[in-house]
């Protein structure tokens, strides 16, 4: 087992890498540049700043310069907002959106798991056909329209929470936004979990574990529930990667300050380092999700631990 | 033999999923003839500016009967073309990632061996990347309001889920005796791809594409939305709902009418997708 | 040799004794919703204490509903009415909580598919602890003692190391063993053995048939064994009870059942299984056929070789076929027997060039098959037609069984007109005995026989030279099988058509080929005519064979299934160097640890690959 996570996670540099290097050129062949015309700055001054900032050299030599830097945990200066770094700005967001995403996440399990075991086990009772119906609307209904919705509803009519905004400790802020950001989250993972406990329950070993006379409780919990969760579990990766962007659109919708607005931003400032460090941080925190999906399933499911990589 | 009584009986359920199938079919339907007629069949154009009736409420007696936005022009219409709009992108991204992901699969999934294995691999890791991340600094970077630029950075993120469906049905049609039976008989593999693999796959294409589309609209709704999309004063649904969120305060149903549109369209393809997944591909359910 | 029986008549078990163990009365399982007949509809019958009841019939019979629905198993949506009493106790109006005292307790459960009935994330030891610690209130390490002790006792070797295994590491012979461990955990009064060896290899089968016959004698517990297997009924039960289509058709004594069968539908599932063989000859003008005619197919040194991803580069092979050669002539017929993994549908592949060989020559008709151009491999391919396994499988879903039977010909005879090929599409469809009803019918709209015949009709369409046959009749229920080994027979006399035919069961080979050909882990072991080969077999593995053959016969198959050995064999990946057979060889000696036996002649064309050959089988055999 763990001679199976240090390889998963050995698997992840070179990715990181790829990406990277891939994302460090095709931002340089869009048109235009982080001083170009249209910015208010005269020919001197724009080639001044360049040279500052060592854009006037070669290529390669630049990406030489932002791999040696990056080994020494230096993401560079930011180009638009010429005040910061962009580990300063990324420090400062951050924790918005990082709580943002965690809380939908810790909402959406809790919520999604116990939903689709109940609705397995009363097939066709009102919890059953709630959640088709709930399923089907929430996967109608993007975050983008259901955030304005919400806001909408609780913010504006109802008056019962904040619109916009975030003020650091204060929890109700974030209430909108996470259930914004976890409703179609939740109807998957029920989704998921009903169908597959629903198929487990019908294999043989199940049957094998009731003519056994283990009682009903421990059949579900120590025999169903683990198997069952597998899928689940394997959906964590892509969770991880709706959540990244859905959290830009939540961000952006209740105008919270956290990182997704610089990705856009950067990239239409050409802010080039600003783009890249957001590259990294998304990229690594999906790439260890999905690394972590895959860990929990070989933990679920000892066929897959006995499989080489 | 297990499958025997399923071709007699239909049960309630399968009833019902098929009314709904008919009914999503008849929406969409609809929905299509509103885009393609509607806004023509109007007194108003999509940009023209009314400055006697700006922000007007909806009223069926007014001359704008859905309302008008701040700048008087006519939200009926508006709507319409940006249904088309959605509608047109939607489709056609569709149309791309199917192409590749139909390619994709079923030459990993035929060929095998090692090919299959660096085919998955590579789709494993764009899997593992936020895509749509990258597509959106793709469309930041090059196509602001560039339609042809959206339309195939949208299609080159929905082809992987489609690449891994039609590979695992390949393989698993490979694996099946009846496979091995015609090549038994005396068909080259042309012909056994032609006669026998690729029918049995169309089911199932028929319902990943079904549920490619609304997954396309949002991608591209979701471009709009952050101002990547289309620009003023052309319209998609996304675009019009990201102006609607921002006056929600002072008039409302500038959000309440595109977003209706959007989520009758989603849910329709949806059902749609789903209940042809239980008419053709039973496997899957 | 009919006084050997394991367990005497029970004279108080008679049905309706007032001891009855078990006891259903007019038992009826519908499925709420569904419009169609009741799959059990009006079961009674008893079960004595420490008796073997034998329940007999086709699949769909409602065997196995029965019994679930019982004891409270049945799926969900079933609508159970009736009586079922354990002992005083009234079983249907128990509630969830009552039942689950009394399964896993008083009545054990073994199932059929050992390879889905244990739970794959818990291990072997977890599995088997659990009803012992719920039932018999040990404490966590008595229950392990007890269930390592049980492991030993169903003869899993190497019980200690099992504890801690996971189910997908174990074969499903071995899988099989621990779920008899399991339910034997509390020591039940009543075991429900539910088709416990269909999944199984032969060989396996009779051992654990033996092995269930054993514990049922020294512990004098009762037995239910369903089965559609009257050899399996004739070995182990005191009673038979045989059903058709939800109901009972007739029960008694499994000497009067077996032997004087009363209802015409139980004497229609005896003759099918127990006919005795006709001797095999090819019809028509090839009846003289001698292993040296001309050869129409010979296959010499065939070395198959299979790689498998050991990871993401390396990748590990063995050897599926080594140096197999076999030839089969002009109307002769060929029989390939051994256990599943022996090579047997690899060698069917290889020989059509449906994989690649990698050494030896396959010959058809004279021409290397290796060198043959596509267009004269379509032409081999027309002569030399395939029958598949599972028959539903081998149908593509989408056509008609016109359509199906009319591609060969649209294929390989594009000049015929439309209706001169529906023509002979019909007239082949009638000879195979399909209705012209079913004509427009889909592969999954047919019975399991009607899509044999299909597949038969789809081979034989083209007329071909040879007919391959890979298991063509495991799938089948004992009627159909009979009746499609009959038509094979028939059709193969018609037109002199050469057989290949590969099965695990040397009692079907005997029905259809003159011959027949033993491959053990890839090897051959033994060759020679079917007759002479199961009258004195050469090789220690044919006779492991023919003695794991179920006869339907209560007077000789108790005795012949407690000569069976209990033990597992090994696994057939780990192919020991020296004789591969050593393993489970009773008669192996160091000589065989060192050299592999070399293949020779052993009289009048007889083949085999042992050391010992002439020592064992002439001390052996009491003739």
């Amino acid at each position: 087992m763990l001679g199976y996570a240090l390889r998963r996670i050995a698997g992840i540099v070179p990715v990181l890498l790829i990406l990277l290097t891939v994302s460090f050129f095709v931002i340089r062949l869009a048109p235009g540049g982080p001083f170009a015309a249209g910015r208010a700055l005269s020919g001197r001054a724009r080639a001044e700043l360049e040279r500052v900032y060592g854009l006037d050299r070669p290529l390669a030599v630049q990406y030489g310069h932002y791999l040696l830097a990056l080994a020494h945990g230096d993401l560079g200066p930011s180009y638009s907002m010429r005040d910061d770094t962009v580990a300063g700005l990324i420090a400062a967001g951050l924790p918005v959106s990082a709580t943002l995403g965690a809380a939908a996440l810790v909402l959406a399990v809790l919520s999604g798991v116990p939903l689709g075991v109940r609705a397995a086990l009363r097939r066709g009772g009102a919890l059953d056909r709630f959640l088709a119906a709930f399923a089907a609307l929430t996967l109608a209904l993007p975050s983008f329209v259901t955030g304005p919705l919400l806001a909408l509803v609780f913010g504006l009519w109802l008056r019962w929470l904040p619109v916009a905004g975030w003020q650091p400790d204060t929890p109700r802020d974030l209430i909108l936004p996470a259930v914004t950001l976890a409703l179609p989250l939740s109807a998957s993972i029920a989704r998921l979990m009903r169908a597959s406990l629903l198929e487990v329950l019908n294999a043989s070993y199940i049957r094998t574990a009731r003519a056994r006379g283990l009682g009903r409780a421990r059949v579900l919990w120590h025999h169903a529930l683990r198997p069952a969760l597998v899928p689940v579990v394997s959906y964590l990766g892509p969770a991880a990667t709706y959540l990244v962007t859905g959290s830009l659109v939540v961000e952006t919708v209740f105008q919270l300050p956290g990182t997704g607005r610089y990705l856009v931003e950067g990239a239409i400032d050409r802010d080039y380092t600003l783009v890249m460090g957001m590259v990294l941080v998304y990229g690594t925190l999906t790439l260890l999700a999905n690394l972590a999906a895959d860990l929990l399933h070989a933990w679920l499911d000892p066929r897959v631990r006995h499989e080489p990589l | 033999m297990p499958g025997s009584t399923r071709a007699s009986a239909m049960s309630r359920s399968e009833r019902r999923g098929r009314r709904a199938l008919w009914a999503a079919a008849a929406v969409i339907a609809a929905l299509v003839l509103l885009a393609l007629l509607g806004p023509e069949a109007s007194p108003y154009s999509y940009s023209a500016l009314d400055w006697r009736h700006l922000s007007i409420p909806p009223g069926l007696t007014a001359a704008h009967w859905l309302g008008t936005d701040s700048l008087g022009r006519d939200l009926y219409v508006r709507t319409l073309y940006g249904l088309r709009v959605s509608l047109t992108i939607g489709v056609l991204s569709s149309a791309v990632s199917l192409l590749i992901g139909i390619a994709w699969g079923a030459v990993a999934g035929w060929v095998g061996g090692r090919l299959d294995a660096w085919m998955m691999r590579m789709v494993d890791v764009l899997y593992s990347l936020p895509y749509l991340f990258i597509v959106l600094v793709l469309a930041a970077l090059f196509g602001r309001g560039n339609v042809t630029v959206l339309l195939l950075a949208i299609g080159a993120v929905g082809w992987l889920t489609l690449a891994r469906v039609v590979r695992a049905q390949t393989l698993s049609l490979k694996r099946r005796e009846f496979i091995e039976a015609a090549r038994a008989t005396g068909l080259s593999a042309p012909q056994v791809v032609w006669r026998h693999v690729l029918p049995n796959l169309a089911g199932t294409v028929v319902v990943y594409a079904t549920l490619l589309v609304p997954q396309m609209i949002i991608y591209e709704s979701f471009l709009s939305f952050l101002g990547l999309g289309v620009e003023p004063p052309r319209a998609s649904l996304g675009s019009l709902i990201n102006s609607g969120a921002r006056q929600m305060l002072t008039a409302p149903w500038l959000l309440l009418v595109p977003a209706a549109v959007l989520i009758v369209l989603l849910l329709s393809f949806n059902l749609l997708g789903d209940g042809l997944r239980d008419v053709l591909d039973p496997t899957g359910r | 040799m009919s006084s050997i029986r394991p367990d005497g008549e029970r004279p108080g078990a008679a049905p309706g004794a007032p001891e009855a163990l078990l006891r259903i009365e007019a038992l009826r399982v519908r499925f709420a919703g569904s419009g169609g007949a009741a799959p059990v509809d009006g079961l009674t019958l008893t079960v004595a204490p420490g008796e073997c009841l034998g329940v007999v019939g086709e699949s769909g019979a409602g065997k196995s509903l029965s019994f679930l629905a019982a004891l409270g198993l049945a799926p969900e949506g079933a609508e159970v009415s009736g009586r079922v009493r354990l002992g005083p106790l009234d079983v249907l109006g128990c509630r969830e909580r009552e039942l689950d005292r009394i399964r896993g307790a008083r009545v054990g459960f073994v199932f059929q598919d050992p390879m889905t009935s244990l739970t794959p994330h818990l291990t072997i030891g977890a599995q088997l602890a659990e009803p012992i610690a719920r039932h018999c209130g040990l404490g966590r390490r008595a229950a392990r003692e007890r269930a390592r002790a049980l492991l030993e006792q169903v003869r899993l070797g190497d019980a200690a190391r099992r504890m801690g295994q996971y189910p997908h590491e174990l074969s499903g012979g071995m899988r099989q063993r621990v779920m008899i461990a399991i339910a034997l955990a509390c020591e039940p009064e009543l075991l429900i053995a539910d088709e416990p060896t269909t999944a199984l290899d032969v060989t396996l089968q009779a051992q654990i048939l033996a092995l269930l016959a054993q514990f049922k004698r020294e512990r004098r517990m009762a037995l239910v064994l369903i089965t559609h297997d009257f050899g399996a009924v004739a070995g182990v039960a005191d009673r038979v009870a045989v059903m058709r289509a939800g109901r009972l058709i007739e029960s008694g004594p499994v000497a009067s059942v077996l032997k004087r069968p009363e209802d015409p539908y139980t004497r229609e599932l005896l003759r099918a299984a127990s006919e005795p063989p006709a001797p095999a000859r090819a019809g028509g003008h090839a009846s003289d056929a001698s292993p040296a005619g001309a050869p129409v197919l010979s296959v010499s040194d065939l070395t198959v070789r299979f790689t498998h991803a050991a990871g993401l580069l390396r990748r590990r092979s063995f050897a599926a076929l080594e140096a197999v050669s076999l030839t089969l002539s002009a109307g002769g017929s060929l029989g390939v027997v051994g256990e599943s993994g022996c090579g047997k549908s690899t060698l069917t592949r290889a020989a059509l060039r449906l994989i690649r060989a990698e050494r030896g020559r396959v010959l058809w008709l004279g021409s290397d098959v290796s060198g043959l151009t596509a267009r004269r491999l379509r032409g081999m391919r027309r002569e030399l037609q395939l029958i598949f396994q599972d028959p539903l499988a081998s149908l593509d879903p989408r056509l008609t069984v016109e359509r199906l039977v009319g591609e060969p010909l649209e294929i390989h005879h594009g000049e015929l007109a439309p209706d001169a090929r529906r023509e002979r599409v019909h007239a082949m469809l009638a000879r195979v005995g399909l209705e012209a009803a079913l004509y427009q019918r889909r592969a999954h709209e047919l019975s399991g026989g009607q899509c044999q015949r299909v597949g038969i009709a789809r081979a034989m369409v083209l007329e071909p030279r040879v007919l391959v046959c890979d298991e063509p009749l495991s799938a089948l229920d004992v009627r159909a099988q009979r009746q499609i080994r009959l038509l094979l027979a028939g059709l193969r006399g018609e037109r002199g058509t050469s057989l290949l035919f590969v099965s695990h069961d040397l009692s079907l080979v005997r029905h259809l080929c003159e011959r027949a050909l033993v491959l053990y882990l890839g090897r051959m072991v033994e060759l020679g005519p079917t007759a002479a080969l199961l009258d004195r077999p050469l090789h220690p593995y044919t006779r492991q064979l023919i003695d794991a053959i179920a006869l339907p016969d209560p007077d000789v198959q108790p005795a012949r299934l407690a000569k069976v050995s209990l033990g597992e064999p090994a696994a057939p990946l780990e192919r020991p160097g020296g004789c591969a057979f050593r393993s489970r060889c009773p008669q192996a000696t160091p000589l065989c640890a060192e050299r592999a036996p070399p293949w020779v002649a052993a009289g009048a064309d007889r083949w085999v690959a042992c050391h010992h050959f002439r020592e064992w089988a002439d001390g052996m055999l009491p003739e």
